[in-house]
């Protein structure tokens, strides 16, 4: 292994100092001049005809600038199947339906002209459960698909399943079986900047658009596209992105809200923005999806699984996002995690008229890991083995296939386990006292980007100047996770230069290279890789330049240094002879040549020799691209293989927890959580990315749910939907990392942003199963349920 | 109804007119421009609108700004020592991996600042206590209580 001079080192965010002083600026702060404010009038049913919208009042309202419907604008179609609208013509199917909006001068007047919006409604009955839209009788919330063609039934026309080996083989092998049904609820991301941009035309007719996006170049992609549905077709959308204030999935789609600023833009010729206040986040914007899934596992005599079969059914709401392709991800641990021969998974989305839901951290595998690892722990107790024993005989090895196709290159699995087993003091899984219990639950996840695209790919570009400073151009999204950091890193590693020297342009689709978006952990893996590449390239291009120039430089150097040093005699070395290109070397921002005595003078500084090659006739500047695009597979969601991702991240977490039986309060002793992380790149920003995505954990498994009734959000507010706060995350959480050097990975790291979240929630249950005997299947895990569990429980041993 | 008020902002005593209804966050950010101060909720849950008021930490955005009259406010944008130059918390919270996406930051350094102000040597529960008012949704809180806890430490060895 090779040493590295960045990586692996403690490096600060360069947007630390300004975030921490306040100078940050986010979608909240930016200005335009003559910029309007943009408000959005959202149905009042959850299905409903739309009878008559009357905006004359809206209109005369001084200040008002513009009041828009369906009925006076274009239609814009979007959505990942394009069953969504930006304005709602003839039915609302959702609470949060968009049906007018306005612009106007100041957001006090845009607030009351929503006000003074009439909407005139023919309420239709709805169905708010999954169950409910598959029946037969039940109402269309799509009388249609997107093409106009009738629709029969509620269940989207995405289909996700897969076999492989013979699951009747596998059930009859098997000597112990365990079913189980498990549901999650509807979360948020609870981004703590709210989401909004700002659409401003120029007088071509060309957009920019200032978006809290994950995915830049989709969205331009989808912008075009609507721009042209506005009678503009040609024309472009640029897309710039401020500091983010948090991501967490909800930034993968692009939004009805943003299409309502661009069409308001376009209206009125201002600028306009659109920023929704936490009550509109909470209500309006899309929230992780809720899911039910019935798993099944068997196993031999030693504990040897046999076959899994996994059925989950999902609560698409209204309409269909990117979080539509949950199951695509929820099939690698169903097919993947632990070594299982014969396997059936299948999943089920249905439309609801319940809000639409989209992407949130782990996409589907938080959901599919909590029925999985909590069945495991049944399955392990059904068969007698301790629960560690029994994921270290059926843990996954480097150099596996998985019956879905995933290439495992290197796996610290069984490393992960017996570190937890360690900082635990497992002993055989033994619990800690009276109601206090220990559980664990592992993950695999895709750390080698994920495709889910037809391109997978990232570019960087590197722009050199004429004091060596190396700007960096990429479309990968810093939105908080410390991107921007590891990218500085890379370039000074991979390219030999001061990190101070490194600077990151702001995200812009007018100057960064393309990149599927920021998702599926894959940002550092890919601005990695794509940096190595460009660095590899500038390097070339340096030591072409130093073949002309090092030679004559370094002798002014040497003249320089003997004037004052008159009793100096350098050493036998033959620079000019040396000064051939496979001879140099960068190193911290000077040229040097490759195994020369260390004089100081026998080296150039790089913002020296740029400007020697930029200042002379036909003279030179230095710019490299590199595009990467990962090894991995699009797979095959109908029949459900495919190498999803270049490599996999592997990890295991560890739950300490007390139980109030009186109250059936679960308190959290300890945490525990080993990584397979491939390498360390930034230590504090990997443990920034694993305690985060653990504490979301902890609100996944504890605390959080968007309550519906009818389809009404019931909690919007903090009040009401928690999220943990520093009280909720009083205890310890020790941290390990397992590095196993990918040879996909840059330095040899996996993506890892994701991991923290998916064991979470079934290490706790397990925790809790082993502290007082009862099993929780639906989360979150509120001491209402574990008091109905331990009542359940007091009422069948007395039966 | 419109008043001209007068505070001390940031150390510099200013005149700025407010309606009856607006909140201190609303003048400060659209008034003032000065949008350091963020906006979470709007509703006194989050934290992130978080300011000094006569040296206690006060969510400006349930604040009325007429009751700033004649008070010390203190925003995050008069934490730093001197010209570009961060407080040894600000520093604290960039050495120390704290920031994430950095929305919480002013808020949280707020909170901070008002507990070592009056707790030079403050317990890891009072820390919690004195942050639990503060959502941070990206860093589960554990390097932010280190760097606070390091703050201290540095502010205590500072002659």
């Amino acid at each position: 292994m090779r040493d590295f001079f960045h990586i692996g080192k403690d490096t600060p965010r360069p947007d630390g100092p300004d975030k921490a002083a306040g100078k940050a600026l986010y979608i909240h702060d930016l200005e335009r001049p003559g910029m309007l404010y943009g408000k959005i009038k959202f149905s009042d049913f959850p299905h409903a005809r739309i009878k008559h919208i009357d905006t004359s009042k809206a209109k005369n309202l001084p200040g008002v600038k513009a009041v828009i419907t369906a009925h006076n604008m274009p239609e814009i179609r979007f959505g990942f199947i394009k069953d969504n609208l930006a304005l709602k013509k003839d039915k609302v199917r959702q609470y949060r339906d968009e049906v007018a909006a306005v612009a106007a001068i100041d957001p006090d007047i845009a607030a009351e002209a929503i006000e003074q919006i009439q909407v005139e409604y023919e309420p239709l009955s709805g169905v708010f459960s999954p169950q409910k839209a598959m029946k037969e009788s039940a109402p269309l919330v799509h009388e249609t698909d997107p093409q106009g063609r009738p629709r029969s039934h509620n269940i989207l026309p995405l289909k996700y399943h897969h076999e492989s080996g013979d699951l009747e083989v596998g059930k009859h092998a098997a000597k112990h079986i365990v079913e189980g049904e498990f549901s999650t609820p509807l979360v948020q991301q609870c981004c703590m900047g709210t989401a909004g941009c700002i659409a401003e035309f120029d007088m071509n007719n060309n957009l920019t658009l200032w978006a809290k996006t994950q995915i830049p170049f989709l969205a331009q992609r989808d912008f075009n596209q609507a721009l042209s549905d506005m009678g503009l077709k040609g024309k472009n959308t640029r897309i710039i992105v401020p500091a983010l204030g948090g991501g967490f999935g909800s930034g993968l789609d692009t939004h009805a809200y943003e299409y309502i600023a661009i069409l308001l833009a376009f209206q009125t010729g201002h600028p306009v923005k659109i920023v929704y206040n936490r009550r509109e986040e909470f209500t309006n914007l899309s929230p992780r999806q809720s899911s039910q899934t019935r798993i099944v596992q068997g196993c031999d005599q030693e504990g040897k699984l046999t076959f899994r079969q996994v059925e989950v059914l999902q609560d698409n709401g209204a309409y269909t996002s990117w979080g539509a392709t949950y199951p695509s991800v929820m099939l690698m641990p169903a097919t993947s995690l632990y070594r299982v021969p014969h396997i059936m998974f299948d999943a089920k989305l249905v439309y609801t008229n319940n809000t639409y839901c989209q992407a949130m951290r782990g996409y589907g595998n938080p959901e599919l890991t909590w029925a999985l690892e909590s069945n495991m722990d049944e399955l392990a107790e059904e068969v007698g083995m301790d629960p560690l024993e029994f994921r270290m005989l059926n843990r996954n090895e480097p150099g596996d296939t998985t019956p879905m196709g995933l290439k495992i290159s290197t796996c610290g699995l069984k490393e992960c386990l017996e570190t937890v087993a360690q900082k635990m003091d497992w002993k055989g899984g033994t619990k800690k006292g009276k109601n206090r219990g220990i559980g664990m639950a592992s993950l695999i996840h895709v750390g080698g980007g994920a495709r889910i695209y037809r391109s997978d790919a990232s570019g960087v570009i590197l722009k050199l100047d004429d004091f060596g400073n190396v700007y960096v151009f990429h479309g990968g999204v810093e939105m908080g996770q410390g991107l921007h950091a590891v990218l500085i890193q890379s370039v000074a590693e991979a390219l030999g230069v001061q990190p101070d020297k490194v600077f990151i342009n702001p995200t812009d689709t007018g100057t960064c290279p393309w990149d599927v978006g920021t998702h599926a952990s894959r940002g550092a893996f890919m601005a990695g890789n794509a940096t190595i590449l460009a660095a590899d390239k500038m390097r070339s291009k340096i030591f072409q330049l130093a073949e002309e120039l090092f030679s004559a430089e370094v002798g002014k150097n040497l003249k320089k240094y003997m004037a004052k040093n008159p009793d100096y005699r350098p050493p036998e070395f033959d620079f000019a002879k040396a000064s051939k290109r496979d001879q140099f070397d960068l190193r911290e921002g000077n040229v040097i040549i490759k195994n020369a005595p260390p004089e100081p003078w026998l080296r150039l500084d790089l913002g020296r020799m740029l400007r020697a090659a930029h200042f002379r006739p036909q003279g030179r500047m230095l710019t490299v691209e590199a595009f990467f695009d990962p090894p991995n597979e699009l797979p095959d969601n109908e029949k459900g293989f495919g190498n999803l991702s270049a490599t996999y991240a592997f990890g295991t977490q560890g739950a300490e927890v007390e139980v109030d039986t009186e109250s059936g309060e679960v308190k959290i002793i300890r945490m525990v959580a080993v990584h397979d992380v491939g390498k360390v790149l930034n230590p504090p920003g990997l443990k920034g990315q694993i305690y985060g995505a653990l504490a979301q954990g902890i609100g996944y498994a504890l605390y959080e749910e968007l309550k519906l009734d009818k389809g009404k959000i019931q909690n919007p507010d903090f009040r009401d939907y928690k999220i943990p706060r520093t009280q909720e995350m009083n205890f310890p959480i020790d941290l390990e990392f397992i590095e196993t050097n990918d040879s996909f990975g840059p330095f040899g790291a996996k993506g890892v942003a994701e991991p923290g979240l998916v064991p979470t929630a079934p290490a706790i249950a397990n925790a809790i199963y082993n502290a007082v005997g009862v099993r929780i299947r639906d989360l979150p895990i509120t001491p209402e349920k574990v008091l109905d569990a331990l009542k359940n429980q007091k009422k069948s041993n007395i039966s | 109804m419109k008043k001209k008020i007068t505070l001390t902002l940031n150390g510099s005593q200013i005149h700025v007119t407010a309606d009856s209804h607006q909140s201190l966050l609303d003048v400060l950010r659209n008034s003032l421009r000065l949008t350091g101060t963020k906006e979470g909720c709007g509703e006194g849950e989050c934290g992130a609108c978080t300011v000094l008021i006569d040296s206690r930490a006060v969510n400006s955005c349930l604040y009325p700004a007429f009751e700033a009259g004649g008070k010390n406010v203190t925003t995050i944008e008069g934490v730093a020592d001197k010209k570009n130059q961060l407080a040894t918390i600000q520093q604290a919270f960039v050495d120390n991996g704290a920031i994430q996406c950095g929305f919480c930051t002013p808020g949280m350094i707020i909170s901070a600042k008002a507990l070592l102000d009056t707790h030079p040597n403050p317990t890891e529960a009072e820390i919690r206590e004195a942050l639990s008012g503060n959502l941070c949704r990206c860093t589960g809180y554990v390097q932010i209580v280190e760097a606070v806890k390091k703050a201290a430490n540095r502010l205590r060895d500072k002659p």
